[in-house]
């Protein structure tokens, strides 16, 4: 809070001395978590740094960081909005409907949201196809997993998160068709202790393969203690389990927030949804480790294919977990389906939470 | 080891720093001090203790200094709540606040580093028990501190003169006073004890539970510990039993969605804080009993009148 406040402050002196400088476009970020949270946030604020470094003097970046979804949220962004920014990103799917509020109150600002579904004639989404990389972790957890089985280790039931276990799962059974996994719902983005918990919980009942949707290390942690492999989440994790990490999917927002900023400099910024992958760059593999040279290959060669698009992890045929059809033989998934995607597909052994 | 030891040893880890954290609280709250800063004492605790650890590279050091920090961060609330009399409730809340913050300052330049964790210390012979001998001898050091504080508060609060004068000063301070006991120096003592185990909890967080050192990484702790004292109707080894139900219940949840329970998971989630609430009705149906345990001048500030 205390920290919170003291960049509130920062971003108020460092408006007025804005004036000086008049060429400057200021862009500002409003975090869910710590820029230094290992995960989600730090991969933002990386994103954040690499445009500051890319125009020097003639941007300005301002962030608030921990700032809680809800009402509070909704403050954060106005003030960020009569600071002067330009350009506000709001980086947490729980930000979207304050950011639509602030959005009418300030028609001259545009902001972009992260990972919503809501648009406006300023407010922009963007996104990152994360189920890609989950898909190409699934395969090598089918590779590599000796068991059949992975732990999932999941925060809300939203459709980015269930599109995560859906991509996972089938990666893995395409390469090995009797591949479970099991869900645990943390019910929180960040709760290192709790993380912790399920991932012993979810060892402790016999997987030997661990992924996360949360963004602390603590999983990867307790997978490197009891001697299973795991997938990093949002940043390269390798530090947390050097020997433990197979690999990472890395979100790189830099390339995009540069994008974006050069349009609001060139007036050329319009509203749109914004789904990039693979091949856009918004979303990079950590490096392969951990596992045998074959399994590396396989995947390199596998993320090549769904970079251009070759390979579509919702291809069918899949069924729904209760044995319904989705999608026929050869038949793919709309971008409409998956963002709005709140049922699982055959063999995730878990109950969807409503 | 098998599944039962297994979930039963997680139970532990989680149960600890809540107990350790609660436990002290116990013992100020008896005192007739409410301090709402745990949260705030948890996570400077923390962020020193692995401070201390890393750069030292003795975990013990970093936590006795976790310990130390707790304690002198405590002072703070000490000193303006029993030499300046200000409001307790507001007091503790800024506390907690003023923590998370500095805390967060304090380890910025730790984050995402591997911690220095706390080993195991098995005890000879009796850690050769079966089934228990694992479970209960064979844990790190602050494991046997919690237990072996929920016994000596116990022992010291009802079997010894000093306890019986710290929880007369919590029912009535000004008779307390009168007979000539010293209210200020007991509770300025109380609090730097319940700073102590509250700055211990947070050198366990970060050192034996995840052994990593995250901002706001007691995510709520301080509070679920404030509540276990009233759920324990100050008296210790309620204390015990209702942490170890909680740490049962939290971990219980987590096994029965990997167990593919149909039971939805917001509800599993929500379900520690329902049994607390259920016991905790349970437990103050005999109206008579709860008030007497509870310290009449909880919360009350004491300004001697000579």
């Amino acid at each position: 809070m205390k920290k919170y406040i003291l960049a509130m402050s920062a971003a108020a002196l460092i408006s007025m001395t804005a004036g000086a400088a008049q060429a400057a476009t200021k862009v500002c970020f409003l975090y869910v978590g710590s820029k230094t949270d290992g995960g989600w946030t730090q991969a933002h604020d990386i994103g954040r740094q690499e445009l500051q470094n890319h125009f020097g003097d003639k941007v300005e970046t301002v962030y608030l960081e921990n700032v809680p979804e809800g009402p509070d949220a909704e403050r954060a962004i106005e003030r960020l909005a009569r600071s002067g920014c330009e350009l506000v990103f709001t980086t947490s799917f729980g930000f979207m409907d304050p950011t639509i509020k602030a959005a009418e109150k300030f028609p001259d600002v545009k902001f972009e949201h992260a990972t919503g579904y809501k648009t406006a004639d300023n407010v922009t989404t963007y996104n990152s196809r994360f189920y890609q990389g989950r898909y190409i972790s699934g395969m090598i957890a089918g590779k590599v997993s000796e068991k059949g089985v992975a732990g999932y280790i999941a925060s809300f039931p939203i459709p980015e998160v269930v599109q995560g276990i859906n991509a996972f799962l089938l990666g893995a059974q395409s390469v090995n068709p009797d591949f479970t996994i099991k869900v645990v719902w943390v019910n929180s983005w960040f709760d290192p202790g709790k993380e912790a918990d399920a991932a012993k919980a979810l060892i402790d009942q016999g997987v030997d393969i661990l992924t996360q949707h949360t963004d602390s290390t603590a999983p990867m942690q307790v997978a490197a203690e009891r001697g299973i492999k795991a997938f990093g989440q949002a940043s390269d994790m390798i530090e947390a389990g050097p020997e433990t990490q197979l690999t990472a999917i890395v979100d790189t927002w830099g390339p995009y927030y540069i994008k974006r900023t050069q349009a609001v400099m060139d007036g050329t910024w319009e509203s749109l949804s914004s789904w990039d992958g693979l091949a856009e760059g918004i979303l990079t593999m950590a490096p392969y480790t951990n596992m045998p040279d074959d399994v590396k290959q396989m995947a390199e060669e596998l993320e090549a294919k769904v970079a251009t698009g070759e390979v579509n992890p919702f291809t069918g045929p899949i069924n729904k977990q209760d044995g319904s059809v989705w999608l026929k033989e050869g038949e793919v998934s709309d971008d409409g389906t998956l963002l709005g995607m709140n049922f699982y597909v055959e063999g995730v052994d878990d109950q969807l939470p409503n | 080891m098998d599944l039962t030891q297994a979930v039963i040893l997680t139970i532990m880890t989680a149960a600890t720093p809540l107990l350790l954290a609660a436990i002290g609280e116990l013992v100020v709250e008896r005192s007739g001090v409410l301090n709402l800063g745990v949260e705030g004492m948890i996570i400077m605790g923390a962020a020193v203790a692995f401070a201390v650890a890393k750069l030292s590279g003795n975990p013990y050091l970093g936590a006795l200094c976790g310990a130390l920090t707790g304690a002198a961060f405590s002072l703070l609330f000490g000193f303006l709540t029993l030499t300046l009399v200000t409001n307790q409730v507001a007091t503790g809340l800024s506390l907690t606040i003023l923590g998370l913050g500095l805390s967060g300052m304090i380890g910025e330049s730790f984050v995402g580093q591997a911690g220095v964790p706390l080993n195991e210390i098995a005890i000879p012979v009796l850690s050769s028990i079966p089934f228990i001998g694992p479970l209960l001898f064979n844990q790190d050091i602050i494991f046997y501190i919690s237990i072996l504080l929920i016994f000596g508060v116990s022992w010291f609060l009802f079997r010894t003169r000093a306890g019986l004068r710290l929880r007369a000063i919590g029912d009535n301070h000004h008779s307390a006073h009168a007979l000539g006991t010293p209210v200020i120096r007991t509770r300025y003592l109380a609090v730097m004890f319940g700073g102590a185990c509250a700055g211990l909890a947070g050198a366990q967080l970060c050192l034996v539970y995840t052994p990593q050192w995250v901002e706001n990484m007691s995510a709520g702790r301080g509070w679920i510990a404030l509540a276990l004292v009233v759920f324990g109707s100050w008296r210790p080894l309620r204390v015990l039993a209702g942490a170890y139900l909680f740490g049962a219940v939290t971990i219980g949840q987590l096994h029965a969605q990997a167990l593919g329970v149909a039971i939805p998971s917001q509800f599993l989630s929500a379900l520690p804080y329902l049994a607390t609430i259920v016991v905790l009705v349970l437990i103050s149906r005999n109206r008579r009993l709860t008030l007497m345990n509870t310290p009449a001048c909880l919360g009350q500030g004491f300004v001697p009148d000579r």
